[in-house]
């Protein structure tokens, strides 16, 4: 791609962290970096306050007697685990930071669509999240992150409706944050940047946000009615009043089967990105790739009542879930077959990035495949509501989106920062959340196999040795996740001036300034070739080892 | 136990546990393979080509188009079979043979209620006999549960207000968990339990134990009486209500045209809600028995409409004098001696 020539011109000029420094200049920006950053943040925050319930969760389970806390507290645990990262954590974590800061960057733009929506998507989402963060502290909220009726409409003494609340109020959110970024994409991208010239990120994020927009406002709409149900004795859902409470989970699943790939496809733009990058080719069968984003958002809402082999859904329904579920397999399939030819011929270097892009091709494959276990009928009657699924998801939204998420902060740190972190601490964080993950969970496959329920405070002891080691496990983990945020926070302050493009890499966010100018470029780029070509990115733009 | 350690497979304790594993290690298998291929080539990649100098600029490779159709297609066939293969199983683990005791379980925070056809209950425990096929008819008086017999490998949601159905046959006398799988608020996993897998002179015994009661077949017999459903459920001028003596199991034309086989789910619900279904002909006239009638009250009278009325010849053409006779004539069936699962039915109460 070719534009303007203002490398190195502008390295002393204010960029966007730079040019104001108030508070107000911060809480009112409109600046989409900015506005990232704010969510960069928050996203951290709740990953924290939800990290610290899983530790909670895996301290009682190292026994099997129910003995570290009460069952009460125990069930609080494994919820607020849920609801935090869920909807605080992961919805949010790709899309609202690396999205919110690369789109308009990727696309040539000053910003996003409507600036303003941007800035009041972030106050929505953080009162949302202030909503269900105050149920979790007082009296807390035990219904499991999928708020099953009629336990939750009339059985939980818990604060329901508080956090109900909150994860609808959080939704509009994300519906903004959806909305501008397609408006974004549609009208915003630099001249000659076609549809076949984008970045695959922004592909992959187009298709997250259709799901965004198309499926949040039917888990807005179930809270409300949940919310009807608790506090004002609606029987929408409950057999009592001539109510149905598998309903629930047809309107509940409509909306978060989707919302997994709001987790994951965001995720596998950041891994197309890096994987390019770091061989140094095209990737692999691009329109493929780009292809197969919409048709897993797409497939994805005609999904959902997988989740329900075992209710009272008739078989017949099952039947049409189970062969589209397997469906949506291929588009996934696609993608890693085309990720890993991308190496085929390539000019590999293996940078902390592509570390973490291993790292997920790794989980992910595993989370994918076993998707393939509950997706088949006669399986899944075993398999359901215990450890196996719990594992499952856990591969492939942790494997998956967090890997992708970890990739990406580090792929794209230097152009957020302006600096570069250490290459040891950096590369040791990717192997410890590698190794601490499969520690973790590779263990509850097999616990769910041999049938130990998913939300169990106590278990019997034949299982100790596997739950001890799936706690270990996550030991290592959370060392994995504490390291950056301290050779990070150090490389904020200390790190080494990071160059434009220290990875050498093809796309606009790559041709302005680390950190970039207020207003992204000084002058709008043109583009002329397609995404990833390598072939004419000069030798100047090849960085020596620049970094620690 | 004798077993591996840790084990990696529950005990094989039914008909469909040995396919089950099959379908397992044949779903371990794809999963190995492929993670080892694409990860192992990922990883072959990235060694054999990895960066010597800066300024490498390797050459543009473009990828055959039968190549991305291979592996969309390749995959694609792989799914077919586990799909297949596991549609099968499903309607195999849930469909009951006809033969099959019935068992009645409802689910109750934070305790699995259990009634035998005999009359003996139980609560946490399921005593079944070896070599029986044993149908299990699932219900909740709250929340919803479900009922997880890993050793058998079968599973099946309690959900209140409707009646679900999951069978098994047990091939291993044992001793094996019970657990409720869906979540069910603060003692959920304290809702477990042992199913006792035994001989069936064993179990003969262990019926008329201490555990012995009236059979729900007699107990439904004499609500009928008392809530006098008779009074519209015969044949005659007085008749208000579908006949109810050879109903069970056969197809009802409802007022919407559609067709409906009276199974236990149906006559359940046409109990509690009769506006919910109703059959052609009839003018919604019954009293509505949701929550009037405990989910045991429900199972009683669902067991003495389908086993015993179910029996039972239906009537002659109508015409026939209406009959007086009570529901109940004769004694209360005597608990089902084994391999005639069902209690043989009452005589046809209704003359014929």
């Amino acid at each position: 791609m070719s534009t303007p020539n203002h490398t190195s011109v502008h390295t002393e000029e204010a960029n966007y962290l730079t040019n104001e420094t108030t508070i107000q200049s911060w809480l009112l920006t409109k600046d989409h970096k900015r506005i990232a950053l704010l969510y960069l943040l928050s996203v951290t925050l709740f990953f924290t306050v939800g990290g610290l319930f899983a530790s909670l969760v895996r301290i009682e389970l190292l026994t099997p007697a129910g003995d570290f806390m009460s069952s009460e507290m125990y069930n609080q645990a494994f919820t607020s685990h849920g609801v935090m990262m869920i909807f605080f954590f992961l919805i949010p974590a790709v899309p609202a930071v690396l999205g919110n800061f690369l789109i308009p960057l990727m696309v040539g733009a000053k910003d996003l669509a409507f600036p303003k929506i941007n800035l009041a998507s972030w106050y929505i989402f953080m009162v949302g999240a202030s909503l269900a963060v105050f149920a979790v502290l007082t009296g807390g909220l035990d219904t499991g992150w999928t708020l099953y009726p009629p336990y939750s409409s009339t059985y939980s003494q818990s604060r329901v409706a508080l956090a109900v609340a909150g994860v609808f109020v959080a939704g509009f959110a994300s519906i903004l944050t959806g909305v501008n970024f397609i408006a974004t994409i549609h009208r915003m991208r630099a001249p000659g940047l076609t549809w076949f010239r984008l970045p695959l990120f922004v592909w992959a994020h187009y298709a997250t946000s259709l799901v965004m927009v198309l499926g949040t406002p039917v888990i807005a709409i179930t809270m409300v009615l949940l919310f009807l149900e608790r506090v004002f004795g609606f029987g929408f859902f409950d057999p009592a009043k001539g109510g149905d409470p598998v309903l629930f989970q047809h309107l509940f699943w409509f909306y978060s089967h989707p919302a997994v790939y709001i987790m994951i496809l965001p995720a596998m733009g950041v891994i197309s990105e890096i994987i390019s990058t770091f061989s140094r080719q095209k990737l692999f069968g691009y329109s493929f790739v780009a292809m197969s984003s919409l048709a897993i958002a797409i497939l994805g809402f005609l999904v959902w009542g997988h989740h329900m082999f075992t209710t009272s859904q008739s078989a017949y329904t099952g039947i049409l879930f189970s062969a589209l579920t397997f469906l949506v397999a291929i588009p996934s399939a696609i993608k890693a077959f085309n990720w890993t030819a991308t190496l085929y011929k390539g000019s590999v270097s293996w940078e902390t990035p592509m570390l973490f892009a291993f790292g997920f091709m790794g989980l992910f494959l595993i989370g994918g495949l076993t998707g393939l276990f509950l997706a088949t009928m006669g399986m899944d009657i075993h398999l359901q509501d215990t450890y196996f699924v719990v594992s499952h998801f856990h591969y492939v939204m942790v494997g998956g989106g967090v890997m992708g998420y970890m990739g990406g902060i580090h792929f794209w740190w230097p152009k957020i920062t302006g600096r570069m972190y250490s290459n040891f601490w950096s590369k040791l964080s990717a192997l410890f959340i590698f190794a601490g993950f499969n520690f973790t969970f590779f263990p509850q496959f097999i616990l769910g196999y041999m049938g130990m329920p998913r939300r169990y405070h106590s278990y019997p002891e034949e299982w100790q040795v596997l739950n001890v080691m799936s706690t270990l496990g996550a030991s290592i983990l959370a060392i994995g996740y504490l390291l950056p945020a301290i050779y990070l926070t150090h490389s904020l302050f200390l790190g080494k001036k990071a160059p434009a493009n220290p990875w050498g890499a093809t796309g606009l966010e790559w041709k302005t300034a680390s950190p970039p100018p207020p207003h992204n470029f000084h002058e709008t780029p043109i583009v002329t070739t397609e995404a990833y070509d390598y072939q004419s990115l000069p030798l100047s733009e090849t960085p020596e080892k620049s970094h620690v | 136990m004798g077993q591996s350690f840790p084990p990696l497979f529950p005990p094989q304790a039914s008909t469909v546990a040995l396919e089950v594993d099959a379908l397992y290690a044949l779903l371990v298998a794809i999963t190995a393979f492929f993670t080892l291929l694409v990860a192992g080539l990922f990883l072959f990649f990235g060694l054999k080509y990895r960066r010597k100098s800066e300024s490498e600029r390797p050459i543009q490779v473009h990828p055959p188009a039968w190549l991305e159709i291979a592996w969309s297609v390749i995959p694609l066939l792989i799914c077919v079979v586990l799909f297949v293969w596991g549609v099968q199983l499903y309607f195999k683990i849930y469909t009951p043979p006809k033969d099959a005791v019935t068992i009645h379980v409802v689910g109750k925070r934070w305790m699995w209620k259990i009634q035998h056809m005999s009359g003996a209950r139980e609560i946490n425990e399921l005593h079944v006999p070896v070599g029986v096929p044993i149908r299990l008819l699932l219900t909740s008086e709250d929340t919803i549960h479900a009922f997880s017999l890993p050793a058998f490998r079968i599973k099946r949601d309690a959900i209140p207000g409707t009646m679900t159905t999951t069978w098994f046959n047990a091939t291993k006398v044992g001793s094996y968990h019970i657990f409720c799988a869906e979540y069910c608020g603060t003692k959920h996993s304290g809702m477990i339990g042992t199913v006792h897998v035994m001989e069936k002179d064993a179990y003969q015994r262990w019926l008329s134990g201490p555990n012995a009661g009236l059979p729900p077949a007699v107990q439904g017999a004499k609500l009928f009486e008392e809530l006098n459903c008779i009074s519209c459920h015969r044949a005659g001028a007085n008749q208000r209500g579908p006949v109810l003596e050879g109903l069970y199991g056969k197809p009802v034309e409802l007022k919407s045209g559609a067709k409906v086989i009276a199974d236990d789910a149906y006559i359940r619900e046409s109990i509690v809600n009769p506006t919910a279904k109703m059959v052609n002909g009839f003018e919604p006239l019954m009293p509505v028995y949701l929550n009037q009638l405990s989910e045991e009250q429900v199972n009683a009278l669902l067991t003495y409409v389908r086993d015993v009325l179910g029996k039972a010849e239906p009537p002659a053409v109508s015409g026939a004098a209406p009959s007086p006779a009570p529901a109940t004539t004769g004694s209360p069936a005597p608990p089902p001696p084994l391999g005639s699962p069902r209690p043989p039915g009452a005589q046809p109460p209704l003359g014929s």
